[in-house]
């Protein structure tokens, strides 16, 4: 018996190593590096803090930051507003067997890398694209207008890539959702508000949550949609550590960067969460 | 019985590693090399092959990425690399990722010796130069004449006559121009850090004022060419190999090298420090520069080539390019890209970044 265990053990061990030396090797060694290039100086390797005080010193570091997580929040905001009633349609109103091909409809674009999501966009909105093509030859716009390119177009591109992420978690706890108390509500003569305000939101807040957090950490972290559809204005806070690290060969810096953009997004999560009364442990649960 | 399956997998497994392993002891030698996308077109490489029996592993890239790449695996990976000439010099001075050439093993005899002087004396350090020069080519202006007919240098790109009908790259290579373009010399500057971030403040300024201009900055060749093809764009910065591709589908396109010079680089081989394959590097550098395998290069990629007779085995429309784009007098007013010294980047990277950032 006692022999019998160690020799599941041994098993045991040898399909578990492979996993805890891919985690520790690659991606808890390079981490532990980078938070120590953090602190050296370029070139010199001397402890300094000079990488992290650059982000405050320097107006455009952390303007981009602000403007970065601004646009974050915001795109999340909307991503909220939009998939409450899409989860609605599909896990209440529709029957079942449309609800699974909606959820596919949901689901299907994003088999395709979001590169190419982002490609097609622009072929639909450029100046010489179809919508300008085709609003000119119904004489609604006299000549091309440039669609692209401005924050307007990049916020709806990023509420289309991340639109999937609010969906699903909130589709899961909709289902859950009993139709007789808005069966109830209803006779006692409830406004359609006051239902979506005092029944459905309060019970689906944890999915709403649960996906702010993925929409939001996205948004924050993607790096082609601002750069592809935003243009000329649009320096994402990714961009600049891409800039430091790659263009610049400033690796410290880059490094700073990226434990500030950790640090400052899991703080805005945190308050986020604070402010809306809402408790993490509940929302993994 | 479990035993008996889990200790066949151990061995399995281990096997497959350890047979993988020592079969590829016994491969052909093979030369990694990391370069631009079309420096190394199917056809040379498989006449290469059948040359010297050497195998070729091609990784496409560009200046930084090459850098960085070679600077996290410390020189390692790649047994050539082609970097510009003005990014060899620095990088080895702080992370000592590229070899010394050992130019006995040239044949220098088939390289213009002009550009041979200049790529060693600009990638000297400590006594020994890195490079062997390659492809060089120049950064100008791609102007379509019947919709821009009065760009003709850097400077003209911020005239709001053309708002909304500009490209250029936020890069390095928009400050410098704009600079020569504006009565600066901006090289000049690279050795007094104080005086360059004077300059730099300047062109912060001024192309930000001149913002409204610019479409998109374009940072691929592509979205390039797509926007000017199409005629949302009017002029942009961009290589004479853009607007010589788009003259041939429509004749009003044309590249123009600016009154104040054309900006000129030079594409280099530099061997990575930790090489493993030294003797194929070499073979591989001498192949490409023979005129005719150049000349195969520059008739397909457009770009002008370091092989001093490959001019005898061009096509004549690949000729007619270069005397209409970049003639003897455009030549001589280049301003070749000299060594940046460290620090410079980082100066500029701000500076960039404020453009971008600006409404």
């Amino acid at each position: 018996m006692m022999k019998n265990r160690r020799h599941i053990k041994w098993g045991f061990l040898f399909f578990f190593l492979p996993v805890v030396l891919w985690l520790f090797l690659l991606i808890v060694l390079p981490h532990l590096e980078l938070l120590r290039l953090s602190f050296t100086k370029a070139n010199t390797g001397k402890f300094t803090l000079d990488n992290y005080l650059a982000f405050f010193n320097e107006p455009i570091y952390w303007l981009t930051f602000v403007r970065t997580a601004g646009y974050s929040i915001i795109v999340t905001f909307i991503v909220m507003v939009i998939s409450l009633p899409v989860s609605f349609y599909i896990s209440k109103i529709v029957k079942e067997r449309i609800s699974g091909a909606l959820m596919i409809l949901i689901l299907v674009p994003f088999w395709v890398s979001e590169l190419i999501r982002v490609y097609g966009w622009m072929i639909l909105l450029r100046e010489s694209g179809i919508l300008n093509h085709f609003f000119v030859s119904i004489g609604l716009f006299k000549e091309p207008v440039e669609m692209l390119y401005n924050d307007i177009t990049m916020i709806m591109g990023l509420v289309y890539t991340s639109m999937l992420f609010m969906v699903v978690p909130v589709i899961g706890v909709m289902d859950d959702l009993d139709n007789s108390l808005i069966e109830a509500a209803y006779d006692l003569g409830a406004s359609k508000t006051a239902i979506w305000r005092t029944i459905i939101i309060p019970h689906c807040a944890s999915g709403l949550v649960n996906g702010g957090i993925i929409v939001f950490m996205l948004v924050l972290g993607s790096y082609l949609t601002p750069n592809l559809m935003g243009g000329k204005n649009s320096l994402w806070f990714t961009e600049q550590i891409y800039n430091q690290i790659i263009l610049y060969f400033n690796w410290n810096q880059g490094a700073a960067f990226g434990f500030l953009l950790l640090a400052l997004s899991s703080l805005i999560i945190w308050v986020l969460l604070k402010l809306t009364k809402q408790n993490l442990k509940e929302v993994v649960k | 019985m479990k035993k008996v399956v889990l200790v066949l997998m151990v061995l399995t497994i281990l096997g497959s590693v350890l047979f993988a392993q020592a079969s590829a002891e016994t491969k052909n030698p093979v030369l990694r090399i990391i370069t631009w996308s079309g420096y190394a077109p199917q056809e040379l490489l498989d006449k290469f092959t059948e040359q010297t029996g050497y195998k070729v592993e091609v990784t496409l890239s560009n200046n930084e990425e090459m850098i960085s790449k070679l600077r996290a695996t410390r020189g390692g990976g790649f047994d050539l690399a082609q970097p510009s000439q003005d990014r060899i010099s620095s990088v080895v001075e702080q992370y000592a990722i590229y070899q010394p050439i050992d130019y006995a093993r040239i044949n220098t005899e088939q390289i213009d010796a002009s550009l041979l002087e200049a790529v060693k004396k600009n990638t000297l350090v400590d006594g020994k130069s890195y490079a062997v020069p390659h492809v060089y080519g120049t950064e100008g202006l791609v102007v379509n004449k019947a919709l821009a007919p009065d760009v003709k240098d850097f400077k003209d790109l911020l005239d709001p006559k053309y708002a909304g009908r500009v490209s250029y790259r936020l890069k390095r290579p928009t400050l410098i121009g704009m600079g020569f373009s504006l009565g600066y010399d901006p090289f000049a500057l690279y050795s007094d850090p104080v005086a360059y971030q004077k300059f730099l403040d300047e062109m912060e300024k001024i192309l930000i004022a001149g913002k409204p201009s610019v479409k998109t900055y374009w940072d691929n060749g592509d979205q390039l060419l797509q926007s000017l093809r199409s005629e949302e764009v009017w002029a942009a910065s961009a290589w004479e190999q853009a607007g010589w591709k788009l003259h041939a589908e429509n004749p009003n396109i044309d590249y123009i090298a600016p009154t104040s010079g054309a900006l000129g680089w030079v594409d280099t081989f530099a061997i990575p420090a930790k090489s493993e394959n030294l003797d194929a590097a070499y073979a591989y550098i001498n192949f490409m520069l023979e005129p005719e395998n150049a000349a195969f290069f520059t008739n397909r990629e457009t770009y002008g080539t370091a092989s001093k007779d490959a001019v005898n085995y061009l096509d004549p429309e690949i000729k007619a390019n270069f005397t209409r784009g970049l003639p003897p007098e455009v030549l001589a007013n280049i301003n070749w890209y000299p060594t940046v010294p460290a620090g410079i980047e980082e100066m500029e990277g701000k500076t960039l970044d404020k453009i971008k950032a600006a409404r």
